[in-house]
């Protein structure tokens, strides 16, 4: 059978890390479908003014790899903390 | 277009080469172990497998295909960089961390770690061999049209030698070599990259690109019962062809004949390539060493603040957007016809406003004249774009060469943040090869390195450079999973031959050399396509093969081994018959591609169900079976 190319220790936080991955995927995964709608529905909205003489097909796009870049460090600063708690848990009951 | 090398590119070129060798005789002596091969022992700082994923995934479909995209059709190209980033977040939230825990050396371990099931082994091996494959097409041909302005070298020639300088990379020090070559082309990409946007931003856009770009002439034109009776010019009328909505005419001058497009009585300069029957081929009627062939791509009306102007000055990033959006850019239109026994090729001005530009619609066919299907298209190429990154096992082995899951996912944040900020600089990097007279007509892939020349060699001989490295650090990625395959999930488990530690690294690197040899093969074959085209279809691939695997694995308690090995052959199987059955395949092929089966070019939006229903169907099968 396979495992890890390395010894892994044991990570409680898993299942919760895993929940909340989900959940972000969802928030995600809604506004890039938001984005696909539009292109695909009403590509002509895509079109108008929003701010700084941009357009709203701009400012979805580099919303949409910003928000993918903000949401990551959300998601990593939130595992982190359950790690660091959840798994010092444990070492504190061993 | 013509290219000439230049000698500091040579150098750069050579000195870069020789920096990748001397790396691979580094790590060499220090890559024993199978572990040390495939996944580099597993020792890999987050921090630098961050940017060595920035470099495995900034492809030559990014860099030269993304741009070469943007410069010629607009924000339909930057769709391109919204889909492949977004696809990080599917990698980052679903599989990131579970990838990292359940496998070992490639991605089918972490399908087969409950299972050790045959079938999963051979059908995901073949998956990863399929998807690299299509994954190298692109890398390669890239490398065949950077090498041409770099060294003059023809295109064989470029494949050729990507090929032979991977393969040694791969061969020597497999995956430790492979990462540091990633990280550095990683890091050198986003480097230059971000200086080509600046030196764009502070020239501004100028009406006239430069000093020496061509000025295209017009001529007034007498027409008469749909022809052309008289031309005010010392040139003759020599021959016409007319289709529905355009109008070309030939005329002549000192035994030179040129095409001309006619827009209501005026006649417009094109440019062309005519291949006489003979074999002979003349660009704008002359010997291609007469240099009649221009570059092209200019702002016909500029719009600064409100005002019409001949330059900008110096511009902010979001006021060039502004710009380009106020204004009207000349892109060229293309038009294939027969004159006699001759095959014309006519590019033709086609003035397009930029708040056209800079919207949806230009390339993918989602506004005026679009159809159900050409918005099904559409959608299907977003959704494999969305689903496929996390699915390209060249992605996924990158997990097993860090120490942890803390490091994979953290690897994996600095690699969205990298390959976001480059994928933004794409929209600048391919307006500005729009609007800078720097196009080649014939393959939009050099737009990039093009508009650094505008800047001077230098900058043109590094971004060239590092492009090449783009296609180098990608292909050894590419064929270290491949190699992977072959050597651990094949030989080793699926045929259950038995090898010691370094047999099994001596058939990853025999692997890694068949491989090597048939990607310069199809490199060679299908020469000229778009880049970012061809990996398209690598992300549908993927998306249909190995993600509803993936995914139902780690979600769905109920999936059996039986259900993944079907998934994966439907999903494969499903993808390749709709893309060879596409209208775009029935266009390669010579047919007419109305004539062609499937109405779709992406197949993502059929095959990624079909995979998942499948997997459902068979694993509730199978579970209904055992209960029996």
């Amino acid at each position: 059978m396979h495992g890890p190319a390395v010894e892994l220790a044991e990570d409680k936080a898993s299942d919760a890390k895993s929940k909340l991955g989900v959940y972000l995927f969802i928030v995600y995964s809604l506004v890039y479908a938001g984005f696909v709608i539009i292109n695909t529905v009403s590509p002509k909205l895509m079109g108008i003014e929003m701010f700084m003489g941009l357009n709203l097909a701009v400012v979805y796009g580099f919303g949409l790899i910003i928000l993918a870049i903000v949401m990551g460090l959300i998601y990593n600063h939130i595992c982190t903390k359950m790690e660091d708690e959840m798994n010092k848990e444990q070492g504190d009951k061993q | 277009m013509i290219y000439e090398a230049s000698t500091i590119a040579i150098v750069l070129f050579v000195f870069f080469v020789l920096l990748v060798l001397g790396l691979s005789f580094y790590f060499a002596r220090m890559t024993k172990t199978s572990s040390s091969y495939f996944a580099a022992g597993g020792t890999i700082p987050w921090s630098v497998n961050g940017i060595a994923f920035a470099g495995d995934y900034l492809s030559a479909a990014s860099f030269l295909g993304i741009c070469g995209m943007i410069a010629t059709v607009g924000y339909d190209g930057f769709l391109y960089s919204i889909g492949y980033l977004s696809g990080w977040v599917v990698a980052l939230f679903i599989v990131a961390e579970p990838m990292k825990r359940l496998g070992k050396y490639t991605f089918t371990d972490a399908l087969d770690s409950t299972f050790n099931s045959k079938g999963i082994q051979l059908s995901a091996a073949i998956s990863t061999l399929v998807v690299s494959m299509f994954y190298l097409i692109p890398q390669m041909v890239g490398a065949g049209a950077l090498i041409t302005p770099l060294l003059g070298f023809p295109h064989y020639v470029g494949v050729i030698m990507v090929g032979l300088i991977v393969t040694f990379i791969v061969a020597t020090a497999g995956m430790t070599s492979t990462t540091y070559v990633q990280f550095l082309k990683g890091g050198l990409l986003i480097v230059f990259s971000t200086l080509l946007t600046i030196y764009l931003c502070n020239n501004g856009i100028n009406k006239k690109p430069s000093a020496n770009y061509h000025d295209f002439q017009t001529i007034n034109a007498n027409v008469q019962g749909g022809s052309v009776v008289s031309i005010n010019s010392d040139r003759q009328v020599v021959g016409e062809h007319k289709t529905a909505s355009l109008h070309f005419v030939k005329l002549a001058k000192n035994g030179v004949n040129t095409w001309w497009k006619l827009n209501h009585n005026v006649l417009e300069e094109a440019l062309s390539k005519t291949t006489l029957s003979s074999g002979t081929v003349l660009y704008n009627g002359a010997p291609k060493k007469e240099r009649k062939f221009y570059s092209v791509g200019h702002v016909k009306k500029l719009i600064h603040n409100g005002k019409e102007v001949e330059a900008t000055g110096p511009i902010s990033p979001f006021g060039l957007l502004e710009v380009v959006k106020n204004s009207e850019i000349v892109r060229f239109a293309k038009k294939k016809f027969m004159d006699g026994g001759n095959k014309v090729t006519v590019w033709y001005q086609n003035p397009t406003s930029g708040a056209t530009i800079m919207r949806p619609g230009v390339k993918f066919k989602v506004d005026e004249g679009s159809t159900w299907m050409s918005k099904l298209n559409f959608v299907s190429l977003m959704l494999a774009l969305f689903f496929g990154t996390a699915a390209l096992p060249h992605i996924l082995i990158r997990y097993y060469t860090v120490p942890s899951q803390k490091d994979a996912r953290k690897s994996t944040i600095v690699a969205i943040g990298a390959i976001g900020f480059f994928y933004i600089l794409t929209l600048f990097m391919g307006l500005g090869a729009m609007t800078y007279g720097v196009l080649d007509v014939e393959s939009s892939n050099m737009s990039a390195p093009l508009l650094a020349k505008y800047f001077g060699v230098g900058l043109f001989s590094i971004i060239s450079a590092i492009a090449f490295a783009t296609v180098l650090g990608t292909v050894s990625g590419l064929i270290v999973a491949s190699s992977g395959a072959v050597a651990h999930d094949l030989i080793d488990n699926y045929m259950g031959i038995k090898m010691t530690d370094k047999t099994k690294v001596f058939a990853g690197k025999m692997s890694a050399v068949a491989v090597g040899v048939l990607a310069i093969i199809l490199g060679i074959v299908f020469k000229g396509m778009n880049v970012s085209f061809l990996v398209g279809w690598a992300f549908a691939v993927a998306a249909s093969a190995n993600l509803p695997a993936i995914v139902m694995l780690l979600f769905w308690k109920k999936t059996t081994a039986a259900g993944i090995t079907s998934s994966i052959i439907v999903g494969i199987t499903a993808a390749l018959t709709i893309i060879l059955l596409s209208p775009s395949m029935f266009s390669k092929y010579g047919l007419d591609p109305s004539s062609a089966p499937f109405g779709l070019n992406n197949p993502g939006i059929i095959s990624i169900p079909l995979s998942f229903i499948t997997l459902i169907l068979v694993s509730l099968y199978y579970k209904q079976k055992e209960k029996v």
